[in-house]
């Protein structure tokens, strides 16, 4: 009895859930069809497709994403596999700090690097294109953090790092080709699945591209909205469309890392 | 000086002593055991030898060569986990060529050392296979064999059978002491289990939180006990208390009385030899080809074995007896 009344209960949460989160969805993609004045279309994709200036700021922000990506990686990876090995104590320090960033306004941080950084300082890293690329993706590493350390750690954390290593190492392997050939294949699914998040999380941020003034995707989105009518609908469905199919693969590594370790 | 040579190692975590002054020499090709129970540094010391912990203090040798301060990927060590640490993303022929391919060794090269190392180790046709497609004996064997194919100078092996089953554990114990004599390889073999470390070893070393509490060969260790702790672990041991053995034997000693069960012989009621004594039958275990006795004899419990030939030989309890303990077979101990 009580068990088919929670049961209700429950399914009644999940529809309002749903429709809490589907109908606004639902009628931004209903809205961005009606560009046509008579009849249901895709034109205002069409438009936002071909606009040149979304192809580069789409283009610019993948760019960064995959930059963020594979420097992110690079940076957290070893870290994880280090605290994990050899300093466990520091584990909950370094979790601490890689949730800084939400935490921390992202408009704080960027103010930050204005003032520690711009064309007047010690390092003027604003003072050229490249070199404010390279301040971006920097910055795009620290707000990743949360989510590439904690899915790389959770990932290790399923592993034997400490026999593996030292089985590795008893063979004559070194760090690099520990890291490389044993550790990194055994988390491949957590990496990747880091790698997504970090990208859904990169290619829509519009603070720090922003205020260091860089053509990305983030302040493009912003500047359609405020202007058009029916091509910010078409964009929001794009935009969410790119970050769902990033969850999704997500999903699948996840499943396919779990899959595989059970059978281990 | 012998071929690994540790001398006055030490072993601090934290303010824990660990391992505590020990001192083992273990000649070229020889098979010998660390046995102990749980908790007594084995795994510790196999550990330092490796080079995956540091000493706090003492040295390690190696052939003459102190190897305390070098990396465990230079010392030649081969090591076999107690859970394998098999690399799960590799099949069973790479994770044994991995060692090889870390030295940069001709493909060919690499297929043929695999080849004959899984025909050593009876794995041919799994070459193929990933670490969660095979049991755990085969499992362990692939351990073996990764650790074998890089020639080690010593092998050491960390409780190597625990995690398997009687049967298959038997048959890997005498498949890694026959592949061990071929190869002529030094061997390091740590265990809790006394019957394990009688059957395999050269040597053994029992140790003692922290400490070597005796060592020689399989048969001084089993029969020349020096201690009530080596006593005690070797099995099954009757320990008397000074005023038991005084009591049972009128003797005055200093320490602990160690019998051997099989060494007390069971002499029918009647007889009335020199140096008998009676005792009544209290309870029997049968343990395959010897029946175990407690027989009770002024006061004091002993354990008795027995050979079990035929059912007329079981003894009722209750039965009255009369035992014999040659001098040979007292052994006072520390
Ligand atoms: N990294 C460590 N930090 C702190 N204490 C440790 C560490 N490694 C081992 N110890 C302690 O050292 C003691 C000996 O451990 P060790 O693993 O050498 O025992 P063992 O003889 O191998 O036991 P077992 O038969 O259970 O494997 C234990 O009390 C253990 O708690
Ligand atoms: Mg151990």
């Amino acid at each position: 009895m009580t068990r088919t009344t929670s049961r209700i209960g429950a399914w009644i949460a999940m529809i309002v859930g749903s429709l809490y989160f589907l109908l606004p969805l639902a009628a931004t993609f209903l809205f961005s069809l009606k560009m046509r004045r008579d009849a249901l279309s895709f034109d205002a994709y069409k438009v936002v497709l071909t606009d040149p200036q979304f192809q580069a700021t789409f283009g610019y922000s993948t760019l960064m994403a995959v930059l963020t990506i594979v420097s992110g990686i690079v940076l957290v990876a070893p870290t994880a596999f280090w605290i994990q090995l050899k300093l466990p104590r520091l584990r909950a320090v370094v979790e601490f700090i890689t949730l800084l960033p939400l935490v921390i306004p992202a408009i704080v941080i960027v103010f930050g690097y204005l003032k520690m950084y711009n064309s007047s300082a010690w390092l003027p890293l604003t003072a050229h294109e490249r070199s404010t690329d390279f301040l971006l993706v920097a910055s795009y590493v620290t707000l990743s953090l949360p989510y590439l350390y904690r899915s790389i750690d959770t990932g290790l954390r399923a592993v034997d790092v400490r026999g593996l290593t030292e089985a590795a190492q008893s063979l004559g392997a070194g760090w690099g080709g520990i890291l490389l050939k044993v550790i990194l294949p055994n988390v491949k699914s957590a990496i990747l699945s880091g790698a997504f998040l970090t990208f859904a999380v990169v290619i829509g941020e519009f603070t720090m591209a922003s205020l260091l003034s860089r053509p990305a995707f983030g302040p493009y989105l912003q500047l359609i909205g405020a202007n058009r009518a029916y091509e910010p609908a078409a964009l929001a469905i794009i935009a969410f469309l790119v970050t769902w199919a990033s969850m999704g693969l997500i999903q699948v590594f996840a499943r396919n890392g779990r899959a595989k370790r059970k059978a281990a | 000086m012998a071929f690994l040579d540790i001398k006055q190692i030490n072993k601090r975590f934290g303010t824990q002593q660990v391992v505590c002054d020990m001192d083992i020499a273990i000649e070229r090709g020889e098979f010998v055991t660390f046995l102990g129970p749980s908790g007594c540094g084995k795994t510790t010391v196999l550990r330092m030898i490796a080079g995956f912990e540091a000493p706090t203090a003492g040295a390690i040798c190696v052939g003459g060569q102190d190897i305390t301060a070098q990396s465990p990927q230079k010392r030649g060590i081969g090591i076999v986990f107690q859970n394998y640490a098999l690399f799960p993303n590799l099949t069973v022929e790479q994770n044994i060529g991995f060692g090889l391919k870390v030295r940069k060794l001709p493909r060919r090269e690499i297929a043929a050392k695999v080849a004959e190392v899984l025909r050593l180790v009876e794995l041919n046709g799994k070459e193929g296979h990933y670490p969660h497609e095979l049991s755990g004996g085969q499992r362990q064997r692939v351990a073996l064999a990764r650790a074998l194919v890089v020639e080690p100078k010593i092998l050491l092996l960390d409780e190597p059978l625990s995690a398997l089953d009687a049967r298959i554990r038997k048959n890997l114990r005498e498949q890694i002491r026959d592949i061990q004599r071929r190869l002529q390889l030094t061997t390091v073999f740590v265990t809790h289990d006394q019957e394990e470390a009688l059957t395999m070893s050269d040597r053994i070393y029992v140790m003692n939180q922290g400490k070597v509490e005796q060592h020689g060969t399989a048969e001084e260790i089993y029969t020349q006990p020096e201690t009530e702790f080596v006593a005690r672990f070797m099995g099954n041991y009757n320990l008397l208390k000074a005023e038991e053995a005084h009591q049972l034997l009128g003797l005055q000693i200093d320490g602990h009385m160690a019998i051997r069960p099989e060494s007390i012989h069971v002499l029918s009621a009647g007889s009335h030899e020199l140096g008998t004594f009676e005792g009544v039958i209290r309870r029997h275990q049968l343990l395959g080809g010897v029946i175990r006795y407690q027989v009770e004899s002024r006061g004091v419990a002993l354990w008795v074995d027995r050979l079990n030939r035929n059912v007329a030989d079981l003894l009722p309890v209750g039965a009255s007896v009369r035992l014999q303990i040659s001098d040979d077979d007292m052994r006072v101990v520390r």
